[in-house]
């Protein structure tokens, strides 16, 4: 019979496939997709002229953070969401508690600040800016991980696209840190998520496509 | 063999598989081919059973080409239930047939009733048989099936409040049987 066959010439040419190469193969399009962010902010933003003070400065340092931990936030929903029975909870948890922490020292350092000033805070120089930057730096590592997610197995293409755009995003704005001259926490929380649910938003959008197995 | 002897014989396989042992792997997959034919069946129903064998050979294909999702956490049965489910889904969009698979599928539906359908079935019909005739159609309408109680009703020619009663009665006579038998 044909599929006795089939089954014969599947296993006559097996290969080892663990497991841990979903996560490696998601990891590897972190280190091309940053690469190529880093690319655009040098060439084409500009790093900030400030940098060498500031990475001595926390605010560099808690931006970084916050976008990196959104990143392995988005990273852990992915991997589990690139398998059919997979689930996103804890990554999803990483998420809400990271945003939930600097809601916290935003809000608190915004009610600090005298009420005239608090627009200036909030706003900074660039918010119009700086979340079309994130998404526009987060659109080669959501490819790539689309691209990759897409010979795994994704059942729930939707929410998987989501997740790969979470992981894109936080990669796209943990480098944007380094063009980025805000200082705020509060900007931060507010224009940095943005920017990040943009990308989630755009890979949830696309992933009923871009997943499909073929 | 009972169901979790099947998960742990075929997770042990799998995991032997997904090491690079292609004994292990054909094992798997012949295994897995047994399952598939039946549960694809059912499925597409008379009028596909030409798309069975294809579908079979696709899912096997998707199972072999995606084999590294499968993570040791997990359940195999469980994972290669979800594979089948999706290529089932993907089917029918294909052929855009609108049809609905409720989300919550039993994970292992196609470990269980491959095995025991067959039993189960024909412990109902003795069972049924012994009612009367508009009685058993009324008990698989709306306990196997689904349909309200209107839906069967109207199927049956009877008002909703009929068929409530006379399912009600039928529902107590198996009571009564299922009740002596088992003493």
């Amino acid at each position: 019979m044909e599929t006795e066959r089939l089954i014969d010439s599947l296993a006559a040419n097996l290969t080892p496939a663990p497991s841990r190469q979903v996560s490696r193969r998601i990891v590897m399009t972190a280190l091309v997709g940053a690469a190529a962010a880093l690319v655009a902010v040098l060439f084409w933003l500009g790093l900030r002229s400030d940098l060498m003070i500031a990475v001595g400065g926390r605010m560099f340092w808690m931006k970084a953070a916050y976008a990196a931990i959104l990143g392995v936030a988005g990273f852990a929903c992915a991997e589990r969401l690139a398998r059919p029975t997979g689930s996103a909870r804890g990554g999803l948890l990483l998420a809400v508690a990271a945003l939930g922490v600097l809601a916290v020292i935003g809000l608190t350092m915004m009610m600090m600040t005298p009420p005239a000033e608090r627009m200036a805070l909030w706003l900074g120089q660039s918010w119009r800016r700086c979340p079309f930057y994130i998404l526009a730096l987060s659109i080669p590592t959501l490819a790539l991980a689309l691209l990759t997610m897409r010979r795994f197995a994704p059942t729930r293409l939707g929410a998987a696209g989501a997740a790969a755009g979470l992981f894109a995003g936080g990669v796209a704005a943990t480098v944007y840190g380094l063009h980025c001259g805000e200082t705020s926490p509060i900007f931060l929380l507010t224009w940095y998520s943005l920017g990040v649910a943009l990308s989630t938003a755009l890979g949830a959008l696309l992933g009923p496509w871009a997943l499909r197995w073929r | 063999m009972v169901f979790h002897e099947v998960e742990q014989r075929l997770k042990a396989l799998m995991l032997r598989a997904q090491a690079g042992d292609g004994q292990a792997w054909r094992e798997v997959l012949t295994l897995l081919n047994a399952r598939l034919t039946p549960y694809f069946r059912r499925r597409l129903g008379p009028e596909h059973a030409a798309e069975v064998e294809d579908l079979v050979q696709e899912t096997l294909l998707a199972v072999h080409s995606r084999r590294m999702t499968y993570d040791a956490t997990q359940p195999f049965t469980a994972w290669a239930h979800a594979v089948a489910r999706y290529k089932l889904i993907d089917h029918w969009r294909r052929r855009r047939v609108r049809r609905h698979v409720p989300l919550d599928d039993v994970a292992d539906t196609l470990w269980i009733d491959a095995d025991h359908e067959g039993e189960v079935a024909a412990d109902l019909d003795r069972l049924l048989g012994g009612l009367p005739s508009k009685q058993e159609q009324l008990v698989r309408g709306v306990k196997i099936e689904g349909l309200s109680l209107a839906e069967a009703g109207e199927r049956f020619g009877m008002t909703e409040g009929a068929a409530k009663v006379s399912l009600h009665r039928a529902l107590k006579a198996l009571m009564a049987k299922v009740g002596s038998r088992g003493d």
